[in-house]
């Protein structure tokens, strides 16, 4: 198996944060990677940091086996390495069309069969062309990360990073969602680096997965060693029981 | 195929309003359509976009409209008559020029500042904000301590100074101007920026390989843009009251040329007994300046970024 990103000793300090503190994690190409951890852990700014948006200090990326260097980043990297963000109602530029939205990478890499891609992708995430022309407040917010992951897929990169995909939908949207994420993996053998605070989305889509705390990676396992509970670290054992014991809450209601 | 011909063509409103647009110009006209709903449910918005539209008309058409000539009096028969005369409906003045055909003529001057004030001033300020906000680190330094510099001249004195330099005359004027109105915009399109610099939606253009320029021109710019355009309507009353304070004190437009402040100016000797000359210009001035604040607070209702969300 080949190592599709690779990060060791990862820092990222904002002032006088240390966001991540010497983070390594390994992940193979084709696996869905789980990032679990409470908020300010770390998981997110590890994601961002793969992608050059947060400010790297100490420790190496590589991707595909090219080592990254500070926040800058090649045409190669963005076509092999796309993002889907947490807030779909951020992510999408509220002045442009779907249209527009799904062009502008397309422009950005000089692909010239736009018109063909724009309705694959489209089709792809369950819209159809009907959404083409929308502007983003005229979606729901699931309609809005279907849009989000079509503007990611549209490049055909190889892996993506997904950031909390599906935190901000609720919960029968939550599944849609998350199912046409499976879908494409499976369709594209994409590689997934997905962060989530929810145990239940990450043993559901991830095979193998790290637990952050404070900046730090504090364990690494399986989803089937976490779903038997073979949990070496306290600090996992209390976001398992915390997730549980939130789910019979939401259950009894 | 069944279903299109079953339902009923839409009416015009229908098509601009609809939830699902069907081509590029259709999405774009509903946005437009639905703009213009919000600017004209503001009656006295739409009463300002009329007496500017007004404003266009006139300066188009002035050599019909104007029954006499701006610059050539009747120094004999017709000085300082009083408005309401046989065919002088707002008076003349001391040379005997009829001031209503000068205030027609002036309009085209006026409409000039106006316009090219905005078109040099406004692009500056949104590129160097914009650009500002963006990059941060030392060019926003630089940037903005240049913004700050321009921002510490009182206006008018600074316009004073650049029309003295350069010489009176309204070129001059508009340059003065637009070189001390820029600033504001720049530190209103760097607060934008600095809001959208960070959003996610910025963030995913960068991991699309843009370039910064490309970020900044195709997707800061066009957000800034709606506060930007309020902005400089609501400055444009405060232009044109430069351009007239300007041309008051002899720095813009030169005798003969109908500018509204010099013809402000040349009334005063004779405010007392001959109210009109100086009088009819100003409110010629209020009207417009008037005009501009109207459509400014409507395009603010209109295309404030906030609500059009829904």
């Amino acid at each position: 198996m080949t190592v599709a990103v690779s990060v060791e000793n990862l820092s990222v300090v904002y002032d006088d944060f240390r966001a991540l503190d010497a983070a390594s994690v390994q992940v193979e190409a084709g696996e869905s990677f789980g990032l679990v951890g409470e908020s300010g852990s770390g998981k997110s700014t590890l994601l961002r940091a793969i992608a050059g948006l947060a400010p790297v200090s100490e420790g190496t990326i590589r991707v595909q086996g090219r080592e990254l260097r500070g926040a800058r980043r090649d045409k190669a990297f963005y076509r092999a390495v796309q993002m889907v963000f947490q807030d779909p109602y951020g992510s999408l530029h509220p002045r442009q069309t779907i249209d527009r939205q799904l062009m502008e990478p397309l422009a950005i890499h000089g692909i010239s069969d736009g018109e063909r891609r724009i309705l694959k992708a489209l089709d792809e995430v369950g819209l159809g062309s009907g959404f083409r022309f929308r502007y983003p407040h005229q979606l729901s917010g699931g309609q809005r990360q279907r849009v989000a992951v079509a503007r990611a897929l549209i490049l055909e990169p190889s892996i993506l990073l997904l950031d909390e995909p599906t935190s901000a939908l609720d919960a029968s949207v939550q599944a849609e969602v998350l199912n046409l994420l499976e879908q494409v993996r499976r369709d594209r053998k994409l590689t997934f680096v997905m962060v989530s605070h929810d145990l239940g989305v990450v043993t559901h889509m991830c095979d193998r997965l790290a637990v952050m705390q404070e900046g730090r990676v504090v364990e690494r396992l399986t989803s089937a060693d976490l779903v038997a509970g073979r949990i070496a670290e306290d600090y996992t054992r209390n976001l398992m029981v915390a997730s549980k014991g939130f789910r019979r809450v939401a259950e009894t209601a | 195929m069944s279903l299109a011909t079953e339902t009923r063509p839409l009416t015009r409103r229908e098509w601009l309003l609809s939830d699902r647009p069907q081509s590029r110009l259709q999405a774009r006209l509903g946005r437009a359509y639905m703009t213009w709903r919000r600017f004209s449910a503001n009656r006295l918005a739409v009463v300002g976009l009329l007496i500017l539209l007004g404003l266009c008309f006139v300066a188009a058409f002035a050599d019909l409209l104007a029954p006499h000539s701006p610059v050539i009096g009747n120094l004999a028969g017709a000085r300082l008559l009083s408005p309401g005369s046989e065919g002088y409906l707002l008076g003349t003045d001391d040379q005997g020029r009829d001031i209503l055909s000068r205030l027609i003529h002036g309009s085209r001057l006026t409409l000039a500042v106006v316009v090219l004030v905005a078109v040099i001033a406004a692009p500056v300020g949104l590129i160097v904000g914009a650009v500002a906000g963006y990059a941060g680190g030392w060019i926003d330094a630089i940037l903005m301590r240049i913004t700050d510099i321009f921002l510490a001249f009182p206006k008018l004195v600074l316009a004073l100074a650049f029309v003295a330099a350069l010489g009176p005359g309204i070129e001059n004027a508009v340059i003065a101007i637009a070189i001390t109105s820029w600033p504001p915009y720049a530190r209103i399109a760097r607060a934008e920026t600095l809001t959208l610099r960070n959003s996610d939606y910025i963030a995913a253009v960068r991991l699309m390989g843009a370039s910064p320029a490309r970020i900044v021109f195709r997707h800061v710019i066009p957000m800034c843009m709606s506060s930007l355009i309020v902005r400089v309507t609501l400055d444009m009353a405060g232009i044109i009251l430069t351009a007239a304070g300007l041309g008051f004190l002899g720095l813009g437009a030169q005798p003969p040329l109908p500018e509204w402040g010099a013809m402000i100016a040349s009334g005063r000797r004779f405010i007392l007994d001959q109210w009109w000359v100086a009088t009819m210009p100003g409110i010629a001035i209020l009207i417009v300046s008037l005009g501009f604040n109207l459509l400014g607070d409507g395009l603010r209702d209109a295309l404030d970024p906030r609500e059009s969300g829904q």
